[in-house]
């Protein structure tokens, strides 16, 4: 949405330069004006104004405050800012710390080193409130979601602490500053009295009138977009906003710091007013975040091109009619003036302010807006309220009723109002609320709200917890188990240590540098590489937090936990931002991500598990992971896992191979020593094995390399069992795979558990082993074939003899059938008929002893035996 | 004999009646053919059920995760084992409403897709509304990853995984379902258990190499590796009566009637011929079904003759069966691809060269035999196509002409003769020129 807004917005400077410096060829401003071409509206921002920049996820811009704008050298519009960051903003491990419900419109001062607060002007979405809040005080209850924020506490990377004094007042200050009208001094008095009476018109509205609810929000869905076309329009929700919108055409700014302060003692007695409202406000927050929720900001800023040209017109129109109607013949006299509406508008209400009349009951926006003698009526009510109470002194309402944003085009809410309207004041957040929860129901926009039952996005997944508690581990044995399950997590990883320094050293430097790289890690499986890596990210992460090291963020994708390569995007973007988006669009998305320089970015680590499964044909979503690295500005450091060490060699193209780089590094299968101590290290205290025992399971576990005839020599020994070509089986099943390791321990100690369950010190050992390593890796061919039927076997036997006879290791049933009736001759057995022997030949086939042709063949069907011949002779003849 | 014996029994049991027969059709053919519920007893797997027991067990007590594969040929019990684990578990107090269970078939879940919806369904996850599952594939897995990952060991309700028919999951693209849950089972997720039931014994060589690693390699085999003996006793308990049997005289004297049969030496002769071809239990279950439909309220009690009888259908050739049917041109007409198959070592043949084989024997003999016109031949030969005795080796084609398409006889010699021996009113030329082709030297 922004993309498509922001080019067709002109950024240009505001006023003359203000300084310049030679040195740096730089020139500083003090405002800039954002022109929209299609609404031929200027919006200008000051220095010390709040404002929203284009953030990763469009629908969460960064707020910021305004602290400096100036050209550099090659005439780049640059703006220096202070950040405040959004709760989403903050690592979720550390919002436990603030021990509160934080609403959406909190924001905090962002204290955190390393963010560049030198951004792009072009950046600036548009200007916002940000209020200063002290810690006890609850969120004032206001429509304008979007528009206002609030600060209560400081955000350091590492704590949230209160606002420090100086820190408050200069906030404070700053929005004074921002606020203070520049006007000059006729205006002065106008500007802050005409609020008043539209004020009051609107709280009366509000209050007494629920049903505005409608045609408030038909207002209220244009506000942000008028806001961008109108300068004056910028800060509309408060009463010094108001005032602001004077400075804006008279831009003097003398008398403006001297009402400052008042201004901002109004304010703060407006906020002391608003406490009572908090009781009441509470439940009606849950509305608004589940709000937030279903209406993102952007859904206002899409209406703005369609709304564009009937909301400039109809103030216009308007505001004619208010003056044609309105008793002071004056006022014709600025019905032509329809260009500069709100001077106008101020200077008539400070015309009808003169007028003294009653309080009129109620009408709704939308009549005013068909029928403009309502209007008139309206004002004129409300000029006679203004009359009857002057006081300037509270300005509650303006507060409270900043709701009301849709009126700030025609009424500028800068109400100084009586205190005695206070119980006005209560009702108005009430019917607010309430027109918000209408709001979503009426908005065609906001269809995915996280009730909905057809869209499962928010549901948030779980398992039913367990009715009973889980028993805790009773015995050694029980505890052993425990520990040496694979998803026990330990302590420390033994045997990795070199690797982890290398991961370490690579993602620490690249962390440091604030660049990107490629890391390609391979190994056999369950040699430890990816809990290598999440050691790696886990002590990286316990730096960053400690302020060590810059802080970073992580996403994890696994290619077997994709269901198409291309969902890599989809993953990768949800992990970074949250949104949910289309492969297509998240891929687009991500590469604006990280070929674009990006204010406020932190540096991501992505670990790309399985490499291999993310293989297409073009390649594309390999090609794009390893591109963005290389980008200037992507701060992206990726650490593929995958098994094969040639990987780039074998299945990549050379572009694609070229950008993953050549910082490669192998996890060799662990030694048999390495198991042992991985073993030992996990039981540590913990007395269940022997030590002959843990050695064996090591060793089995252990590929001979070329030289290791001892180790070959140890599994010969212990596989008594089976014949010589099982005995290869076995080898070709054990690696120096850690988890392997891990099971045969686990299932030693059930053996032994199983096996003894009185004796009183269990310990595992060298039979228990022995018989879990048999139990898991005996080729189960052998046992089959003992356990067939007597026919079953002359069958293998026939093949066999068959075999023998064609010199081919392929028969046809037929053939063997001949066989099988001769065996039968010669034990003096019945000979089988052809269909009892389909049904053996079907059921061996069906365990895969053999390996069968389709079945429609017959009599010429081929069968081959799935083993070898050695194996069957040696499983037939030990009978 | 055999009538004067079923007379002497009829005589004995005329007090049984028909509801009392009918019962015991009822009690036993529900035995025989609702193998795998739970109601039958467990013939020599006890290790094994102790084993599996225990790994359910400390899933849904510990919650410790594990994965086990049931490896055994069909009909060895896989199902039945699982079913009584799974019975006696949720009898027991500490489990009740303790585990989560996930039935999958292969034959039925095709696809990872298709599993995965399944799954969501059977877990009640929140996607589901009603009967239907939302959301694409990527979507309904990384919703379940999530659901799963979201769990501990101590706090979750354990979830066990029957994958049955485990074997076809391997097909399945990348192997990501497997993958998946294996990879759960290996940390520090969701207690689950998978349990794959297969009758395949090279399963582990299918597992893609991280799918392996991830597999703990905890296999329980059932081999049927009982002896005769126990052979024997499964077939008394197989058809003994249950003492809650309402007439109980009858039962009585039926239970000692299925103990004389099972020493009777005819019995064993037929028991014994099964047991050497096949030790699967359904085989006999079949056996036995065939031998029990034949008590009826005047033979009450079950002969060795019955199961003589039964095992004689039970075994009896499919295509002989076949050949017993034809006419004697279709017989001859086999002969002749019969000494064909002989004279040329089992190479194809066509239409021609069968008629051509089959004129020289008319020649010869042509007083036994009518001489039939080639059409008529013609027929015959493509009546033995449809039956299947005869196979074109390639799809006929309409170019190539129906006497040339080259055929195989998928008959073999013995059953050619078997079926001759009791084929009724067969020539004698003929039979002759079946024994051998130069009978006419």
């Amino acid at each position: 949405m922004n993309t498509r807004q922001q080019s067709k917005l002109i950024y240009s400077w505001y006023g003359k330069p203000m300084s310049s410096d030679r040195k740096l060829r730089t020139t500083q401003y003090k405002g800039i004006i954002i022109t929209s071409e299609s609404s031929r509206t200027e919006t200008c921002i000051q220095l010390g104004d709040f404002i929203l920049v284009e953030g990763v996820n469009a629908d969460r811009p960064y707020v910021a405050q305004l602290l400096d704008l100036y050209e550099d050298g090659a005439q780049h519009k640059r703006a220096v800012v202070q950040w405040f960051c959004h709760i989403g903003e903050i690592p979720q491990n550390k919002r436990k710390l603030l021990k509160r419900e934080i609403s959406s419109q909190e924001v905090f001062f962002d204290q955190v080193l390393g963010y560049d607060t030198d951004i792009d002007a072009q950046t600036i979405i548009k200007s916002i409130m940000v209020i200063p809040l002290h810690p006890g005080e609850e969120l004032p209850i206001t429509l304008n979601k979007e528009q206002t924020f609030y600060v209560k506490q400081s955000w350091d990377g590492k704590c949230f602490k209160a606002l420090s004094p100086d820190t408050f007042s200069k906030l404070k200050a700053k929005k004074k500053k921002g606020s203070t009208p520049d006007s000059s001094e006729p205006f002065i008095p106008s500007d802050i009295l005409t609020p008043l009476k539209k004020e009051t018109e609107s709280v009366v509205q509000s209050a007494t009138k629920p049903k505005n609810a409608e045609s408030k929000h038909s207002v209220s869905k244009s506000s942000l977009a008028k806001e961008r076309q109108s300068q004056r329009a910028v800060n509309d929700i408060k009463t010094p906003t108001a005032r602001k919108k004077l400075e804006l055409s008279s831009p003097t700014r003398s008398k403006g710091r001297l009402l400052g302060s008042e201004v901002l003692d109004l304010l703060d007695d407006d906020r002391d007013a608003i406490a009572p409202l908090e009781s009441a406000a509470t439940k009606r927050k849950v509305t608004f975040t589940s709000d937030i929720l279903g209406s993102p900001p952007k859904i206002p800023c899409s209406n703005d091109k369609s709304k564009s040209v009937s909301d400039t017109a109809e103030p216009c129109q308007r505001f004619s009619d208010t003056i044609r109607l309105s008793p002071y013949p004056k006022a014709k006299d600025f019905s032509e003036k329809a260009k500069n509406l709100h001077v106008e508008d101020d200077i008539i209400s400070l015309v009808g302010h003169q007028k003294p009349g009653t309080q009129s009951p109620v009408l709704t926006p939308r009549s005013r807006r068909t029928c403009a003698q309502r209007t008139s009526a309206l004002i004129a009510q409300h000029i006679s309220v203004l009359n009857q109470e002057d006081d300037l002194s509270s300005s509650d309402s303006s507060y409270s009723s900043s709701s009301e944003e849709e009126e700030e085009e025609e009424d500028v809410p800068c109400t100084p109002e009586k205190k005695t309207k206070s119980s006005r004041i209560f009702s108005t957040p009430k019917s607010s609320s309430k027109s918000s929860v209408h709001t979503p129901a009426k908005t065609p926009k906001k269809t995915p709200l996280p009730g909905t039952p057809k869209t499962p996005r928010n549901a948030t997944p779980e398992i039913p917890r367990r009715s009973h508690a889980a028993q805790k581990p009773a015995s050694v044995l029980e505890e052993a188990r425990l520990r040496l399950h694979v998803s026990a997590v330990p302590e420390s990883l033994p045997c990795r240590e070199e690797e982890f320094q290398d991961i370490y050293n690579f993602v620490e430097s690249k962390l440091i540098d604030g660049t990107g790289g490629c890391m390609y890690i391979s190994g056999v499986p369950g040699t430890g590489k990816t809990a290598t890596v999440h050691e790696v990210i886990r002590c990286l992460q316990q730096a960053a937090e400690n302020d060590e090291l810059p802080p970073f963020q992580l996403v994890e994708i696994n290619g077997m936990k994709l269901t198409d390569p291309h969902q890599a995007y989809v993953q990768i973007l949800e992990l970074l931002t949250g949104q949910k988006v289309t492969a297509t669009h998240a891929a687009v998305l991500l590469a604006k991500l990280f070929n674009t320089p990006g204010p406020k970015r932190k540096t991501t680590v992505l670990i790309v598990d399985e490499l291999d499964l993310l293989w297409t044909r073009k390649q594309n979503v390999m090609y794009n992971l390893f591109d963005w690295p290389t980008q200037k500005h992507s701060k992206l450091i990726i650490l593929a896992i995958a098994n094969t060490m040639d990987l780039p060699e074998r299945i990549m193209m050379n572009r694609v191979a070229s950008r993953l780089g050549l910082t490669r590094m192998a996890f060799q299968p662990y030694t048999y020593k390495q198991l042992q101590h991985i073993i030992s290290s996990r039981l540590k205290d913990v007395k269940a094995f022997e030590e002959d025992a843990i050695q064996l399971v090591s060793r089995k576990q252990y590929i001979p390399r070329a030289g290791g005839m001892t180790a070959r020599v140890v599994i010969m020994h212990s596989d008594k069992m089976s014949g010589f070509s099982s005995v290869w089986h076995n080898v070709a099943a054990l690696s120096g795979d850690a988890r392997r390791c891990l099971d045969i321990c686990r299932r030693a100690t059930e053996i032994c558990e199983f096996a003894e369950p009185k004796r009183s010190p269990e310990i595992v050992g060298m039979a228990h082993v022995t018989e879990a390593i048999d139990e898991m890796f005996s080729s189960p061919y052998i046992n089959a074939i003992r356990n067939a039927s007597l026919h079953e076997q002359i069958f293998l036997k026939a093949i066999l003899a068959e075999f023998r006879r064609a010199g081919v290791e392929e028969a046809t049933v037929q053939q063997v059938y001949h066989q099988h009736m001769a065996l039968c001759r010669i034990e003096g057995m019945q000979r089988p008929t052809v269909s009892e022997m389909m049904a053996i030949c079907s059921r061996l086939g069906a365990s895969r002893l053999l390996l069968l042709e389709a079945s429609n063949k017959y009599l010429h069907m081929r069968v081959r035996l799935n083993l070898s011949q050695d194996d069957v002779m040696y499983a037939l003849r030990e009978e | 004999m055999k009538s004067a014996m079923s007379k002497r029994k009829l005589k004995d049991t005329c007090g049984a009646s028909a509801e009392c027969i009918s019962q015991v059709q009822k009690i036993l053919r529900e035995r025989f053919c609702h193998r795998p519920s739970a109601t039958g007893k467990l013939f020599g797997i006890e290790f094994q059920y102790r084993h599996l027991l225990e790994l359910l067990k400390r899933t849904t007590l510990h919650g410790e995760s594990n994965s086990a594969l049931i490896v055994g040929p069909r009909g060895s019990g896989k199902t039945t084992l699982l079913n009584h684990v799974l019975k006696d578990l949720r009898e027991m107090k500490q489990v009740r409403g303790n585990l989560l269970e996930v039935h999958l078939n292969g034959l039925l879940q095709t696809s990872d897709k298709v599993a995965l919806k399944e799954i969501t369904r059977q877990l009640q996850l929140e996607n589901v509304v009603g009967d239907k599952v939302f959301g694409s594939f990527a979507e309904t897995l990384a919703f379940l990853l999530e659901a799963l990952r979201k769990g501990d060991r101590t706090s979750s309700c354990p979830v066990l995984f029957v994958l049955d028919e485990f074997d076809l999951f391997v097909h399945h693209k990348n192997q990501t379902l497997l993958y998946n849950l294996f990879d759960i089972s290996q940390s520090a997720q969701t207690p689950v258990t998978i349990i794959g039931l297969t009758c395949r014994q090279d399963i582990l060589e299918l597992l893609e190499k991280r799918v392996k690693s991830r597999f703990s390699h905890r296999q329980i085999y059932l081999m049927n590796s009982f002896d005769f003996k126990q052979y024997i006793k499964i077939f008394k308990e197989q058809l003994s009566l249950p003492a809650e049997f309402p007439d109980e005289p009858f039962a009585q004297k039926w239970n000692d009637n299925i103990q004389h049969l099972s020493e009777d030496k005819i019995v064993q002769d037929v028991l014994q011929n099964l047991f050497h071809h096949t030790k699967d239990l359904r085989s006999l279950y079949f056996l036995l079904m065939l031998a029990v439909s034949a008590v009826t309220v005047h033979h009450p009690l079950l002969t060795a003759a019955d199961l003589q009888e039964a095992s004689r259908q039970h075994s009896t050739d499919s295509k002989a069966n076949i050949v017993h049917g034809l006419s004697v041109l279709e017989i001859c007409l086999i002969i002749a691809m019969k000494h064909l198959n002989d004279v040329y070592d089992g190479e194809p043949f066509n239409f021609q060269m069968v008629y051509n084989e089959f004129q020289k024997f008319i020649q010869r003999k042509a007083h036994s035999m009518y001489n039939f016109e080639k059409p008529v031949v013609m027929k015959a030969f493509e009546h033995l196509l449809q039956l299947e005795l005869v196979k074109p080796l390639e799809r006929p084609s309409a170019r190539a002409q129906r006497e040339y398409l080259l055929m195989r006889l998928l008959l073999d010699n013995t059953q050619i003769m078997d079926a001759l021996q009791v084929y009724p009113n067969c020539p004698t030329d003929v039979k002759q020129w079946a024994a051998s082709s130069l009978s006419w030297l």
